[in-house]
């Protein structure tokens, strides 16, 4: 699993990435509310805006970590959203992604790195 | 992500013992108050009609004849009263206490107002009477509009928007009709990081990219940002003065040069107003248009007890660009403008039905008239002092995030002082109902974590601002000694304990439905 520094994570199989927000973004945004996601076939850029997450507190917008297609989404997700708060980095995924271009995950980080960035925020 | 993790927890964390079931019970007086819909059964009523002998020529109707009858409930009179009369007992109001809501500047409604506004001569009128037979009520807009003009600096004002984000609206249409009159498309608006929410959205729904300025560490607008964000894609930067953290942009000036040297121009947002009426002209300032709330900084009622009214003045370059109607003084005394050619060739239209909340009009007015320009001068000194005093008072137990110096008209406290005490603000907001007192502004604005916002408006007495002020100190003491059980299952003597707003958001009922029988 690889992460950004906006709290996305990516879990990659052959070319297909799935992507989620981490726990320690969804332990941050309390408890979800809504869930709005890309359409299937949708093409991403890196860093463009994915999705949105509504909390209690405030909506974000989730980026894309990676640039692609979405070759689907997480339609379990959109009718509870509460399995965002429950497993974030599991069930609680949003989108998978065929990359356009398997080099971007250099630039994302691996847990360590990225658990070293949240202790320096 | 864009991790907007700055507000609050909505479930309740009490896990007390169970506190007595929410709303349904009588106490005090206050009887359960089922909706209406439930109180009055549908094959009753509490009118009778005689309809014997009554035909109904059905084929008028074009088929369109209701098959059921429609779900009115059945009261009688004293039912239906009783009902909205309890109903107005569990709200409250300004008329029953001190409102704290910073950045809503609930003052005191002086009945002054209330008398001038039921005048027949006022209240009776209808939109579409013939001018002549309405000179009354234009003078009133005219009269209210000098006072607006005069006050502000400002050459022009437009008085038909009936909120506050309503006036952003007019303010960035007008803008924008600006820019392409003389073909210059831009794309964006730059807002504070403290700025109302309705900024950005005012922004995005006339059609402009919003970006967001960063503030100094000690609240204020970041020059060295701005300057950088600024450019000939911006159309617009709004800025709230003073700001929501209480504070004066004392760059307001070099803010304005910025902007303007950009080709961009500068939306006052004056919700806050009443902090500097009578003492500082917007115009002055560099402001190009501004809305005023005349439910805030002039007095007429709102929050639940009646609408806004807000009114933006504009600049002469933006002037021919305001909405219809207007008054202007005519061969036969004062006349609407209403059609969009002559003096209103480049309006930008009509921003509602007739010519906006008449009644706060006068009520507006009144409240200029019966304090004078000195008076209204010492509104704003007497606002700002009282903010103060709150200030002075609490700042000994609660943190200020940006303590140094004098703050305007509201007092800005963070949630630092409560660390470890196992309270949040959310908690201790609640326990203020308990103590007798509506809370504060909390979580707003979104740059101050936890935040509370206290504003008391110039009508509160000292001994109310003590009366107050006790009442948080006492409140933070029980916090600071660990009664933290307290806080949590605030509120208990309102007739709702703490609500689930999760579940709330996540399942929401928009809509009666019939209990299944």
């Amino acid at each position: 699993m690889r992460f950004t520094k906006d709290h996305e994570w990516v879990e990659v199989e052959g070319d297909v990435a799935t992507v989620g927000v981490t726990a320690y973004a969804a332990e941050q945004l309390g408890d979800v509310v809504f869930v709005e996601l890309p359409a299937a076939g949708a093409a991403l850029k890196a860093g463009a805006e994915m999705a949105v997450v509504e909390s209690v507190k405030a909506a974000s917008d989730v980026y894309a970590p990676l640039s692609g297609e979405v070759t689907g989404v997480n339609g379990d997700i959109a009718d509870n959203p509460q399995t965002l708060n429950d497993a974030p980095e599991g069930s609680g995924w949003l989108v998978k992604i065929r990359l356009a271009d398997p080099a971007e995950l250099d630039a994302l980080m691996d847990r360590s790195a990225y658990e070293a960035y949240l202790r320096s925020l | 992500m864009s991790l907007q993790n700055v507000g609050r927890a909505t479930r309740s964390e009490y896990e007390g013992p169970a506190l007595a079931p929410e709303g349904r019970l009588g106490k005090g007086l206050l009887q359960d108050e089922p909706l209406i819909f439930e109180r009055g059964r549908f094959d009753m009523t509490g009118v009778d009609f005689d309809l014997e002998g009554e035909t109904l020529d059905e084929s008028d109707l074009a088929g369109l004849t209701r098959a059921s009858p429609p779900a009115l409930p059945g009261l009688s009179e004293p039912e239906t009263v009783r009902h909205y009369v309890r109903l107005s007992q569990r709200n409250h109001a300004i008329d029953l206490a001190l409102y704290p809501l910073g950045s809503c500047t609930m003052k005191h409604n002086p009945r002054l107002n209330e008398r001038m506004a039921r005048l027949a001569g006022f209240a009776d009128l209808h939109p579409l009477q013939p001018i002549s037979t309405v000179q009354g009520a234009l003078q009133v807009m005219d009269e209210l509009a000098h006072w607006l003009k005069t006050l502000t600096g400002m050459p022009a004002v437009a008085l038909s928007p009936k909120a506050g984000a309503h006036g952003e609206l007019c303010g960035l249409l007008a803008i924008r009709a600006a820019l392409v009159a003389r073909g210059d498309a831009r794309t964006t608006v730059l807002t504070p990081s403290s700025a109302h929410g309705t900024n950005p959205a005012t922004a995005a729904l006339a059609g402009y990219q919003v970006q967001e300025i960063a503030q100094t560490a000690d609240g204020r607008v970041d020059l060295g940002d701005l300057a950088a964000k600024l450019g000939p894609h911006v159309a617009a930067i709004m800025v709230t003065n003073p700001n929501t953290c209480g504070l004066f942009e004392r760059d307001i000036l070099e803010i304005a040069r910025l902007t303007h040297a950009a080709g961009a121009f500068f939306y006052g947002d004056g919700a806050n107003f009443n902090a500097l009426v009578g003492r500082v002209r917007p115009a002055d300032l560099g402001v190009d248009a501004m809305h005023i709330n005349l439910h805030k900084t002039f007095s007429t009622p709102h929050g639940g007890g009646g609408p806004g009214a807000g009114p933006v003045v504009l600049s002469a370059e933006l002037a021919p660009f305001a909405p219809t109607p207007f008054v202007v003084h005519g061969p036969n005394g004062l006349e609407l403008v209403e059609e969009t050619h002559g003096e209103a060739a480049q309006t930008l239209g009509r921003l509602c039905a007739f010519h906006g909340q008449m009644g706060m009009y006068v009520r507006a007015l009144a409240y200029m008239m019966s304090h004078g320009a000195d008076g209204l001068r010492q509104v704003a000194e007497d606002a700002v002092l009282n903010a103060n005093y709150i200030k002075a008072r609490l700042s000994g137990v609660m943190s200020a995030p940006f303590a140094e110096g004098p703050c305007m008209h509201e007092a800005l406290f963070d949630e630092t002082w409560l660390e470890g005490t196992g309270v949040t603000t959310l908690d201790f907001a609640k326990a203020m109902i308990d103590a007798g007192f509506h809370p504060m502004t909390m979580y707003f604005p979104l740059v101050v974590k936890g935040a509370m916002l206290i504003e008391p408006t110039e009508t509160e007495s000292r001994r109310e601002l003590d009366r107050f002020c006790d009442a948080l100190l006492e409140l933070a003491a029980a916090a600071k000694a660990g009664d933290v059980d307290r806080f949590k299952s605030a509120p208990r003597h309102a007739p709702l304990a703490r609500l689930d707003e999760t579940q709330a958001a996540r399942k929401p009922r928009l809509k009666w439905t019939p209990a299944e029988t």
